[in-house]
């Protein structure tokens, strides 16, 4: 991080510096030390994959994943992911190929407005690298901090175990 | 109304095709409001009312005027050169206050600036020094002698789809009044061997569309363009046209992907404001309500209610009288037809001698209460469902005999006038008994309920379509129903895809746009894939007829000798394709056929009172389990029916009955808006406070049945889905802790009403 002003009462306003990778791409930004992970992203980045809804960190619909781990992106200053590695859902297609949890989330109708689906799907991921098999009481727990209220969460629960299920195809 | 057609499964209706939209909403491609960008847009932030009910005496903005960065400060006094009252069925509402605030949380002020962080910033320079009044929180407080007065009732005007008859005036905090009787009340009474009899309450609920209202506006040289996440675009441009005396060609809304809608952005919402600061600032702006600000924005009514049932000693179901009073807020908003909707199903979907309904709609010192999925029906069905059971109990007849004995059968007047049943609701009923395995033996502490009711759905039945063949034999379909994430598009596509034997993914579907895509009264009311969905068939057709003409002219032979398959019109073995016919008839590889669609009331004037387009079924069953020591519920099962008429894609279909029910549930057991009675304070402003149902609140097991009687008025008899299943798991938790003896009266069924009901029975 360089502090690029010296604090100050005025109006004028304290810009930081950050490095950090976004999707693997090296990201250099200029931003306040107020402005948060989520601004970083739909604002100076473009990334509009992350949505804001609660504000609260109770929504998930703002997750992102900071070296792998699932952080609401609206609750985390920018400054805190300086020096690492964010994920947002515009990575997780490569090359046009889907990752194995879209397939799941698309093929077992998990979405509908899909303002909760890049948080649901990221969070997935997390809990995922953490527990390739996940019971329905595994998934419940992980998954109580995303939102949605359009699915009633049944086929969310289903693309999950589908994602588990080709993940799993995937690295024999 | 509308004829229907024969039922069939094509290969493309009836199947579970994909979502057309899933990809891009996989990927986080799909662009919301909150996403674009306008270049030049600025900022827009709103100081809100921190009273109840206040004059205003004076506001300073002078500070925030001088902020470098601010575009634009805008208050009352900015918009006195227009009628600045809207409002779809009354024209209550000032777009921005006006001497008054009303409730808590009520637009003031409003700032324009270069960035978020500036416009927050020019809110906090901003001096508003208001005379407290007196505040009317409650409907009860509304309602009594001498209550402040919100509105000179008597002066208010009917706004642009009033669509309920005349209105008149009402007295004191009276918004609206609703009320029919049928036979002779007082007589069926007297003569009933059981009559039940309670009073209820059913709280405000927040609609959570997880996507928060957000609009852009742009006042431009020629034409006035609004970018919104509403549900309406077309009553949308008509309001911003009539408020700032603009042509309806020169407003024009354009209608992204919603994050949900569910009611929240039915009508109009935050155009009115956002367009006015767009006119003050001359740049395009952006307002994008946060959730405390959507909470303030729009809810369900809460209500009060009394109702009376009256039966034979056999079961035989008599007379129901009800006087329902809704809280609609400080404004109007969709109360009228709230109220109207309610009223009308507050009867139930039953036999009786007499009937008597009366409702009103109450202003109060509230923010406004509007449209959520399943208004009318969610508010009663869950009281006259307890008060059906409590009258099978007392008979010795078990929930699924009296509904045996007394609900209406298809073809019986549902009301004077209107629709007859269009529903085979006793088949319904079986199914959800089945789903719960109704007669097995329940362990302690287990109740079982089911519910039944009927609403009346599809709004004003008009809708228009186009859809253009282009060269290459692809469609590009014009409909400008809002897609919410009910899968809209998708059954669109799987409508032209089946009349033009075409691949689903050779449709594409554009997104409303009132100056591009043609009208469409709205979505909502579970109307889109019944009305617009025969507004895309019928364009459909027309192209196909089109086509056919084309290849008879080519083949020299009559229509009748040909038929469609596969892309391509086929004599025989002989076929040509759609390109090659449109390159015939165009002479080169170019042009394009469009056809066009249009659904209008056809056997009635369209009218409320001869409606409704179709009568949806609003039923659901559940098992729920109460810990006898705390009172807390589980829901073990919860069962729903779609009475469908056809399932155009069912799991589309079971997708909006999982929602439905999930959404039922949060309004029976978790959801209540808590005003401060004294300050009207919102206390649970935000989601920390206020509870939506989270993935750990999923009932042990769903049971979902779709019932295809091809008895719908839309394309292939199918009606309308997604509201029903909501009132019927609401009612039915009730229902099943009336099995268990436990009288709830006031939802949302919290633990400690639920103890308390179980001590009020013990005792």
């Amino acid at each position: 991080m360089i502090l690029d002003q010296a604090p100050s009462t005025g109006t004028e306003r304290t810009s930081l510096t950050l490095r950090l990778t976004v999707n693997d791409r090296p990201v250099e930004a200029v931003v306040e030390p107020r402005t948060m992970l989520l601004d970083l992203l739909r604002g100076h980045l473009g990334l509009t994959g992350a949505k804001r809804s609660c504000d609260l960190q109770v929504c998930g619909a703002c997750t992102v994943l900071v070296d792998g781990t699932p952080v609401s992106s609206c609750c985390t200053l920018a400054y805190e992911a300086n020096g690492k590695a964010v994920e947002t859902i515009e990575g997780l297609a490569r090359y046009g190929e889907l990752h194995p949890i879209q397939d799941a989330f698309i093929r077992s109708a998990a979405l509908q407005c899909g303002f909760c689906t890049s948080g649901m799907i990221l969070a997935t991921k997390a809990l995922l690298a953490e527990n390739p098999h996940p019971t329905h009481d595994d998934i419940k727990a992980y998954l109580s901090g995303n939102l949605c209220r359009c699915t009633g969460y049944w086929n969310i629960i289903e693309a999950v175990e589908e994602a588990a299920r080709l993940m799993a195809e995937g690295d024999e | 109304m509308i004829a229907s057609a024969s039922r069939t499964t094509g290969h493309a209706v009836g199947q579970d095709v994909p979502r057309v939209d899933a990809r891009a909403k996989a990927t986080g491609e799909t662009k919301f409001a909150g996403d674009l960008l306008v270049p030049g847009m600025v900022y827009g932030k709103i100081l809100r009312s921190p009273y109840a009910h206040a004059r205003i005496r004076r506001i300073d903005a002078s500070r925030a005027r001088q902020l470098p960065g601010v575009v634009a400060v805008m208050t009352g006094d900015d918009v006195l050169d227009i009628n600045p009252y809207y409002g779809h069925a009354i024209k209550d509402r000032p777009l921005i206050a006006i001497d008054r605030v009303r409730f808590v949380g009520e637009p003031v002020v409003a700032v324009a600036a270069e960035d978020l962080e500036t416009a927050d910033e020019a809110l906090t320079l901003i001096e508003v020094e208001y005379e407290e009044l007196p505040g009317a929180v409650t409907i009860d407080a509304a309602l009594a002698e001498g209550a402040p007065r919100l509105h000179i009732t008597e002066l208010l005007q009917t706004g642009l789809f009033h669509g309920l008859g005349e209105l008149k005036p009402q007295p004191g905090n009276i918004c609206y009044a609703h009320g029919f009787a049928r036979g002779d009340i007082e007589e069926s009474f007297e003569r009933a061997d059981v009559v039940v009899e309670g009073e209820y309450r059913f709280p405000a609920v927040y609609q959570y569309a997880m996507e928060p209202h957000t609009t852009i506006a742009q006042w431009g040289v020629d034409e006035v363009t609004v970018w919104s996440s509403c549900q309406h675009p077309f009553l949308v441009r008509a309001e911003i046209a009539d408020l700032f005396g603009l042509s309806a060609a020169d407003v024009r809304i354009v209608v992204p992907f919603l994050g949900g809608g569910f009611g929240s952005k039915s009508y109009t919402k935050m155009e009115p404001i956002t367009v006015a600061l767009a006119r003050k600032a001359r740049l395009p702006v952006r307002i994008a309500n946060s959730v405390d600000e959507a909470m303030v924005t729009t809810r369900r009514h809460g209500m009060k209610a009394w109702m009376r049932t009256a039966a034979t000693a056999d079961g035989r179901l008599l007379a129901r009288q009800v006087r329902a009073w809704f809280d609609t807020g400080a404004y109007a908003d969709n109360g009228p037809r709230v109220v109207a909707t309610g009223a009308d199903a507050a009867p139930g979907p039953y036999r009786w001698d007499a009937v008597k309904v009366d409702a009103w709609g109450v202003y109060t010192n509230t923010s406004p209460a509007g449209s959520y999925r399943a208004f009318g029906a969610t508010h009663l069905q869950w009281i006259g469902e307890a008060q059906v059971d409590e009258i099978a109990r007392r008979c010795g007849l078990d929930a699924i005999q009296i509904r045996e004995r007394n609900l209406l059968t298809p073809g019986e007047s549902v009301r004077p006038g209107g629709k007859p049943l269009d529903a085979d609701l006793i088949g319904d009923v079986k199914k959800v008994a089945e789903g719960l395995d109704w007669d097995s033996p329940k362990p302690a502490n287990v109740g079982r309920g089911v519910s039944v009711g009927l609403l009346a759905a599809g709004a004003h039945p008009v809708s228009t379509a186009f859809a253009r063949m282009e060269a290459d034999g692809t469609v590009t379909l014009y409909v400008s129903s809002t897609e919410v994430g009910q899968g809209a598009r998708t059954v669109f596509s799987q409508i032209v895809a089946e009349e033009l034997s075409l691949r689903v993914d050779r449709i594409k579907v554009v997104g409303g746009d009132t100056q591009v895509t043609p009208y469409d009264r709205s979505t909502g009311a579970s109307r889109s894939t019944t009305l617009a969905g025969l507004a895309v068939q019928r364009a459909a057709q027309e192209l196909r007829s089109q086509l056919f003409s084309i290849a008879a002219r080519l083949y020299g032979l009559p229509e009748m000798a040909l038929e469609r398959r596969d892309a391509a019109v086929w004599h025989e073995g002989d076929s040509e394709s759609y390109t090659d016919l449109i390159r015939a008839h165009f002479g080169m590889v170019g042009g394009e056929l469009i056809g066009r669609g249009e659904v209008r009331p056809e056997n009635n004037d369209g009218s409320y009172a001869a409606g409704p387009v179709f009568w949806e079924v609003c039923i659901g069953g559940a098992e729920v389990e109460v810990d006898p020591d705390t009172g807390k519920l589980t829901v073990r099962k919860a069962v729903s029916v779609a009475d469908v008429g056809k399932a155009i894609n069912p799991k589309l279909v079971e997708a909006q009955e999982m929602g439905g029910v999930m959404q039922g549930l949060g309004n029976a057991i978790y959801e209540e808006m808590l005003y401060d009675p004294g300050t009207g304070q919102l206390l649970n402003g935000t989601l920390f406070d206020y509870h939506v149902p989270t993935i750990e609140d999923l009932p042990d097991a769903f049971v979902s049945t779709i019932v295809e009687n091809g008895d719908g008025p839309g394309p292939y008899g199918a009606k309308g889905v997604g509201e029903g299943s909501l009132a019927g798991a609401t009612a039915a938790v009730v229902t099943a802790l009336g099995d268990l003896g436990i009288r709830v009266t006031e939802l949302p069924a919290t633990p400690e009403r639920i103890w308390r009901a179980m001590q009020q029975t013990q005792g």
